[in-house]
């Protein structure tokens, strides 16, 4: 079987033609700035990470194009259901990028309203989130609404969990409007893609009876034009699609992890050329729709996000103890109150001794 | 004696396993090329190969799942599961089958398979990785549930688990992977402590202190600044949490009157919980105090900027030991 990957702009920067996929309404500048902002976003946290004041950082380097390319094909109603990794997804919703800051830093674990900006809280588990967005997807059937889908994220790796598998199940069987946005970035941590899988993961998809289609993930043009496809049939009834967006995942698992242990420089060196921003700066630079202040502007704008972001990080209060009890239950708990009560109690034990020894 | 951390101790258990039993195999995520999150299986693959130290594809229910099938070929497989949190897919396989199977076949089944997890906080780590799962399994039938706590001990247990024909669910303490201990790696396995015995490892007349995995530490920290204020406190590691060694624990309570139990896992209805009612009724007549517990409160793991208020520190546990005092 043959593997026809969709793309619309080539690594050179190239715009090529895909008669099924005829770019509309495509904001190429503005898929360009949010990938540069992202990008930039992506490296000051790595960098707070590296000094201290992150716990942890899981990197989108690489995978910006796959992110803002299908979540700039989004309706405002359409909702999300991202996995750890999707920090550029999480901007084009409008999420302010310090609740993922917090996140990270260790302050929360997500804390925003997930129906704010359609967007829910990240899912570490591996997977979970793809049922999540299929029952989503069935509500949304069952509310008769049809100006709304549901596209959910998810890595290679997570299409060996039985979740993903259960989740295509159902959304093959109920005809869910619901998007399945597979981001192959070639690494479960150290595990490449043919650990999980003898075929390439967009034909599973006809297994459980509904289309499946490759994109270049490092090409914006064709993850918004394919995602902009799939969602708009998820919403006109036609059930789900599985997209796989193929990329590379340019650093590192996450701020632990040393993937020089396990892949070869040679690799990150080939994929470095087929790079998300790059092509996209070359068609807009060769194609004279955008010159040289575009270009400034935004990367002056990146770097203030990223002194914003740094400053906000660097002032973030840790939480007051006595909150570590709140948002349990619906409602007061008797276990929780008493607990709580006890740790007060215990905290106030050492005020006292401080104020003993004033 | 060699001087080597608690993952590196494991790490050489795994190693003589494998060369001392053809039908040992290592299989989880990132075990391989990588060696592990943790590296605890680091330079495995490379010396016994792909066969015998598999990488898997990323499903917990699968990794234990096909080790059930691998169990029933012949084979001992480690299974390693990267996190704590991460297990409960894997949870189906092990209560409803890996558990049980013995039972259901009237004895014609073994199942030697070990499922090693790192638990516990104290790591600054995101959501799902710094859980206490133990619970769950020691109230499982048909599973051991065993807890290392430090590299000597660690490295004769992990051999021990595996040459156990129990299932063994085998908690890992995650922020004492780094701990340096002197491991005598020659020791043979014969003469090591039983996985089901429980360990003094600081006598004391006052009070009984019992913990198991990451706080073992932290109660021997708490013990040597007790006798600081001329309080003595006896430390017992508990290694097992399923069985439980009551012979030991109760020895010990016998003569000193107090019990406190310390651990990660939430209080309400954690191991300690079982240890408190069973200590009540088999030493009732030597208590001075009621059996105290010190450990995680009934709220999901915290945010890492929270956990040092989640986690019983010294300050807590000593805290618990003077509520001991007060009756």
């Amino acid at each position: 079987m043959t593997i026809e990957t969709i793309q619309l702009l080539t690594p050179e920067g190239e715009r090529v033609e895909h008669p099924e996929y005829p770019l509309v309404d495509a904001d190429i500048k503005g898929m360009y700035r949010d990938m540069v902002l992202v990008r930039r976003l992506d490296s000051e946290a790595i960098a707070l990470q590296r000094q201290g004041e992150l716990g942890l950082w899981a990197s989108l380097l690489g995978q910006e194009a796959a992110q803002v390319g299908s979540a700039r094909a989004l309706s405002p109603r359409d909702m999300v259901f991202p996995s750890y990794r999707e920090h550029g997804v999480a901007w084009c919703r409008g999420l302010d990028p310090m609740r993922l800051i917090e996140m990270f830093r260790g302050v929360t674990n997500g804390t925003w309203d997930p129906e704010e900006h359609k967007f829910h809280l990240y899912t570490i588990v591996i997977g979970d989130q793809t049922l999540h967005a299929t029952g989503y997807a069935m509500g949304l059937q069952r509310d008769a609404s049809e100006d709304e889908a549901v596209i959910t994220y998810f890595g290679d790796g997570a299409t060996s969990q039985g979740d993903v598998s259960e989740a295509f199940s159902w959304a093959s069987v109920f005809h869910a409007p619901v998007v399945f946005f597979c981001q192959n970035n070639q690494f479960a941590i150290s595990a490449p893609p043919e650990r999980q899988s003898r075929v390439p993961i967009y034909q599973r998809a006809s297994g459980f009876g509904f289309p499946g289609i490759r994109v270049d993930g490092n090409d914006v043009l064709a993850c918004y034009a394919v995602t902009q496809q799939a969602m708009r049939a998820a919403r006109e009834g036609e059930g789900p699609t599985l997209i796989e967006a193929f990329t590379y995942r340019m650093g590192a698992h996450t701020t632990t992890d040393d993937p020089t242990r396990y892949r070869l420089a040679s690799e990150l060196e080939a994929w470095r050329l087929r790079d998300p921003i790059e092509r996209v700066r070359a068609y807009l630079a060769r194609s004279g729709e955008a010159d040289a202040t575009f270009f400034e502007q935004v990367d002056t704008e990146a770097d203030e996000l990223a002194v914003k972001l740094r400053a906000a990080c660097l002032a973030l209060p840790d939480p007051p103890p006595l909150s570590v009890f709140d948002h349990v239950y619906a409602g007061e708990n008797a276990i929780v109150a008493a607990e709580r009560a006890q740790y007060a109690a215990y905290l106030a034990g050492f005020d006292e001794e401080e104020g003993a020894q004033r | 004696m060699t001087r080597i951390t608690l993952s590196r101790a494991i790490n050489e258990g795994l190693r003589r396993s494998l060369e001392n039993n053809p039908k040992v195999m290592i299989m989880g995520e990132d075990v391989g090329k990588l060696g592990g999150v943790f590296r605890v299986t680091d330079g495995l693959q490379k010396d016994f190969g792909e066969h015998r130290v598999v990488d898997t594809p990323l499903a917990e229910s699968g990794i234990v799942g096909t080790a059930i099938g691998l169990a029933l070929r012949g084979y001992r497989p480690v299974c390693e599961i990267q996190f704590d949190g991460f297990v409960y897919p894997a949870t189906d396989q092990i209560i409803s089958q890996l558990a049980k199977m013995r039972y259901r076949s009237q004895g014609h089944v073994t199942l030697p398979v070990v499922i090693r997890i790192p638990f516990g906080g104290g790591i600054g780590a995101v959501e799902h990785h710094s859980e206490s799962p133990e619970v769950f399994f020691a109230h499982t039938a048909g599973l051991r549930v065993v807890a290392c706590a430090d590299p000597a001990d660690a490295f004769a247990m992990i051999q021990l688990a595996i040459a156990s024909d129990d299932p063994v669910i085998f908690f890992e303490p995650k922020r004492r992977y780094w701990d340096k201990a002197d491991v005598d790696l020659t020791a043979p396995l014969s003469e090591a402590l039983p996985l089901d015995k429980a360990r003094m490892v600081h006598s004391g007349n006052d009070v009984t202190l019992l913990s198991y995995g990451p706080l073992v530490r932290t109660c021997l920290e708490a013990a040597l600044a007790a006798s600081e204020d001329g309080r003595s406190i006896e430390v017992i590691d508990l290694r097992s949490l399923s069985p439980l060694d009551m012979a030991t624990i109760t020895e010990s309570v016998g003569r000193t009157g107090r019990c406190v139990i310390a651990h990660e896992a939430p209080v309400y209805a954690g191991i300690g919980a079982e240890i408190a009612a069973r200590v009540t009724e088999e030493c009732f007549y030597s208590l001075e105090a009621p059996v105290l517990r010190v450990g995680g409160f009934a709220v999901p793991y915290p945010p890492a900027r929270m956990e040092d208020h989640y986690l019983p520190d010294l300050d807590r546990i000593l805290d618990a030991v003077d509520r001991a005092f007060a009756y």
